[in-house]
């Protein structure tokens, strides 16, 4: 069977590629990373299609000369220069935003002069019709001499057709012969350039006259370097050369190729495209009235923020219940049907508790999903980059930097790959070393269970509630912090000219459930997957390292120093004292275990953070994830008893637990610095892990790392110290 | 005039690009080219970025950006 045909996807962003991607594939994608760079590779089997087909998703793109990453990406796999795709794809799909036709060919036209088959959809097709716009789509076949299919992604209009044509034996052919007519001593040198660079050695598969233009048009560019590098100075000469008779003959460089293509795009689109006359009012610009006013898009922003915050903590409340519940009843089964022993032990605590305690913040993570997907999906998130760049911009960033921050609060991960949009590299450099401070779904658990333990459940006005606020306080903590420290690295270490801030502001949409549903459940899946795999493997080394060693002679000794008074005493008191000898037993191996002496050893560490060395065990036992050292707290304050997080009873012994003189460890200001430093403390080895992937080098995570816990130690210091003066 | 010093509502014809040349190329790509109309929709609360109408689609951009663009107001 010959090889599947290689179908790509390439169009301007916000043109409902990824809508068209799932419909075609019917969302089976297949996700990868292009090697070196660090832009994801999405492909997909064509469904119901005729014969096999690969559907490739290219990054959004204004235009083929490419200048950040994804574009780059875009312009390589249709040129076949990378190794994942070493031959350009079969046909391409050019999708275009049908009411905004005439900047979405600008791209379309470049892709023409590939040579390569292709065809364009046209998609949008509703939004157009609601605009009034209307489109012959016949007359713009005829005229473009390509194939042009009208579809509305989002409902599966017109898919059929477009499927048919994927799989038919045209699509092979499919060659636009409609070329841009540019001047014509752009023309010549061209030609001349073509010639001048195969004397110098060029070869013949890098002087096409499409990568000539394009070597021509961008300074610095891909074709040119490519020339560069193999036709060595002469080609150098060749280039400047022709450049420089371009300029005498009058022609600026720049702007020359916007010129002619939109001069030949309204030629072509005069009489196929009517767009009623004025402008209408339409209800994007009703609601953009509200959203983006100076006043009342603040304070709509800050209300959604609030709800959102509020929304996570009383809804998902029954749901993470249900799951208590049944990991409860788990653990039961364990304790109850197995003899005691390391085998229970490790199920039980080790297992049962590690991967219950983070599962149960799913609902929670899965509520955030949701407002994150609704808000993107409906176009809001580019008006809150629009009310945010001023701020931002301020800080050396600007409001692209926004989306990534605001990802970053679900997750770090997404939200430092999401800064791959950011084309300057300072900006987007320091944009990633602050995304990880924002409050992500793993700090969730800390916040959840220092909060339900420790912050009275007062309401304020009967609305809001204590424990809420306190909530959406710990989420501006990040931010907070991020401001100083954005500042300075666009100081120091990030100095550069401030980065442009061009961003189309789309129509607002109906969010796509189907849309909307599929994201959510990949994160969640993501989640899921992270708990099962790094969570549970560090939930067994930190049992382990709670376990072990375990020298029958500690519980000897105890045993001994107890057996005469559990003789001596008599019913009630006996059963007292022997629940309390075996608790000091539990105590004397958990601090003569491996985790144990690693705690005692950092013990003077944390105690001006009111910490015990119980806490700082919890801490060093997290490094690899945040939300980890809820299932160690609970492992730590919880050895040898039934065991689940989030119940009550872990809370109870979280308030129970003592210092040696009876005092209570955790009091306000203990749990809130805890919070603090797990606010901004930098545990979560996915994140350096990507951020190292994201830079290239091992300096950047490192770096993070470091300032991140200086940072969060800092902050838990002062909250505790501050705190125990004014609760004093 | 610059775009950046029109009013709200304002529409004005392009009549030249100034300034960082890789700027100018994207505005250029954007379909920022002489002789095209453009309208200012709004601008942000702080005043920056602002917003505009081009060729039938809306574009966000900053002040700094808005001064590269030279036009001359309609009526
Ligand atoms: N009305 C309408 N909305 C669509 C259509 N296709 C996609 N969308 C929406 O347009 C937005 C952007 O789509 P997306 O696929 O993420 O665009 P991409 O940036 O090109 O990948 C989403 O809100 C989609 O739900 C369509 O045919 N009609």
């Amino acid at each position: 069977m010959s090889s599947p045909r290689r179908v790509a996807l390439v169009g301007n962003p916000n043109t409902g590629k990824t809508t068209l991607f799932n419909a075609l594939t019917g969302f089976r994608a297949k996700v990868g990373n292009y090697a070196g760079v660090t832009v994801e590779r999405k492909s997909g089997p064509l469904k119901g299609g005729t014969i096999p087909a690969e559907i490739i998703d290219l990054p959004g793109t204004y235009s083929l000369s490419a200048r950040s990453a994804d574009e780059m990406v875009a312009v390589d796999v249709l040129l076949g220069h990378r190794s994942e795709d070493p031959t350009p794809p079969d046909l391409v799909l050019v999708v275009l935003d049908a009411s905004n036709l005439e900047r979405n060919l600008f791209l379309a036209t470049q892709i023409f002069e590939t040579g390569l088959p292709c065809a364009l959809v046209l998609n949008m097709m509703d939004m157009a019709e609601t605009n009034g716009i209307s489109i012959d789509t016949a007359e713009l076949e005829r005229r473009l001499s390509v194939r042009v299919f009208p579809v509305v992604a989002s409902k599966g209009t017109g898919l059929d057709a477009l499927r048919q044509f994927i799989c038919s034996d045209n699509a092979a052919l499919a060659r636009s012969p409609q070329r841009v007519v540019f001047p014509e001593a752009f023309d010549s040198a061209t030609t001349s350039l073509g010639e001048a660079l195969t004397a110098a050695g060029v070869a013949a598969r890098d002087t096409t006259p499409f990568l000539l233009r394009r070597a021509l048009l961008e300074v610095g560019g891909m074709a040119e370097q490519r020339m560069r590098t193999q036709g060595g100075d002469k080609a150098a000469a060749a280039i400047d050369g022709a450049r420089a008779t371009l300029q005498q003959a009058g022609h600026r460089l720049v702007s020359l190729e916007a010129k002619a293509r939109y001069a030949s795009i309204r030629g072509v689109l005069d009489g196929v495209v009517k767009i009623p006359e004025g402008r209408r009012e339409t209800t994007s610009d009703r609601i953009d009235r509200v959203l983006i006013h100076p006043v009342w898009g603040v304070v709509v922003f800050m209300a959604l923020m609030l709800v959102v915050f509020q929304a996570i903590y009383s809804w998902s409340a029954p749901f993470m219940d249900l799951i208590d519940g049944c990991f409860g009843w788990l653990s039961e089964q364990v304790t109850a049907n197995m003899s005691e022993g390391p085998l229970a032990s490790f199920l039980a605590d080790g297992v049962i508790a590690g991967v219950g305690g983070v599962v149960i913040f799913l609902p929670q993570i899965i509520i955030l999903f949701l407002f994150i997907s609704i808000l993107e999906d409906c176009g809001y998130m580019a008006r809150a980059a629009f009310l945010a760049d001023r701020l931002l911009s301020r800080l050396g960033l600007s409001g692209r930097s926004f989306i990534p921050m605001l990802s970053s609060f679900a997750c770090a991960i997404p939200g430092v790959m999401a800064t791959r949009t950011i084309e300057d590299p300072r900006d987007r450099l320091t944009t990633i070393m602050v995304a990880p401070l924002m409050s992500c779904s793993a700090r969730l658990p800390v916040y959840a269970l220092m909060i339900g333990a420790f912050i009275p459940a007062y309401s304020i006005g009967g609305v809001l509630g204590l424990q809420g606020l306190v909530l959406f306080a710990m989420y501006l903590v990040g931010p907070a912090v991020a401001i100083p420290v954005a500042l300075l690295l666009r100081r120091s270490l990030l100095k550069g000219p401030k980065p442009t801030f061009l961003m189309e502001l789309p129509p607002y949409r109906r969010p796509n459930w189907k849309q909307v549903g599929f994201r959510l459940l990949e994160r969640a899946g993501a989640f899921l997957k992270r708990a099962g795999t790094v969570i549970f493997a560090v939930s067994v080394v930190v049992w382990a390292a709670t376990y072990y060693p375990r020298p029958a002679a500690v519980a000897e000794s105890i045993e001994a120093r107890y057996a005469e008074r559990i003789a001596a005493a008599e019913g009630d008191t006996a059963e007292e004292l022997t629940a309390e000898r075996d608790r000091a037993i539990e105590g004397a191996y958990l601090r003569q275990s491996i985790l144990g002496r690693m705690g005692s050893a950092i013990e003077p560490l944390v105690r001006p953070l009111g910490w015990d060395w119980r806490i700082g065990m919890a801490v060093i036992a997290s490094f690899p994830a945040r939300e980890v050292v809820v299932s160690t707290l609970g492992i730590i304050f919880d050895v040898g008893s039934d065991a689940d997080e989030e119940s009550d009873a872990l809370r109870d012994r979280l308030v129970a637990a003592q210092w040696a003189d009876g005092s209570p460890i955790f009091t306000i200001p203990v749990a809130v610095s805890i919070m603090v430093f797990f606010a901004l403390c930098a545990q979560c080895a996915a994140t350096l892990a990507i951020i190292r992937r994201e830079t290239n080098s091992w300096r950047w995570p490192i770096f993070a790392f470091v300032y991140m816990t200086t940072l969060a130690w800092i902050g838990a210091l002062l909250v505790y110290q501050v705190g125990t003066l004014i609760a004093g | 005039m610059k775009l950046s010093q029109m009013a709200i509502g304002q529409k004005g014809l392009i009549t030249d690009l100034q300034g960082d040349s890789a700027l100018i190329q994207r505005l250029l790509e954007l379909g920022l080219t002489d002789g095209e109309t453009v309208e200012v929709v709004r601008f942000a609360p702080l005043g920056d970025p602002m917003e505009i109408r081009v060729r039938g689609y809306y574009l966000s951009l900053r002040r700094v950006e808005a001064n590269a663009i030279v036009v001359e107001p309609q009526a």
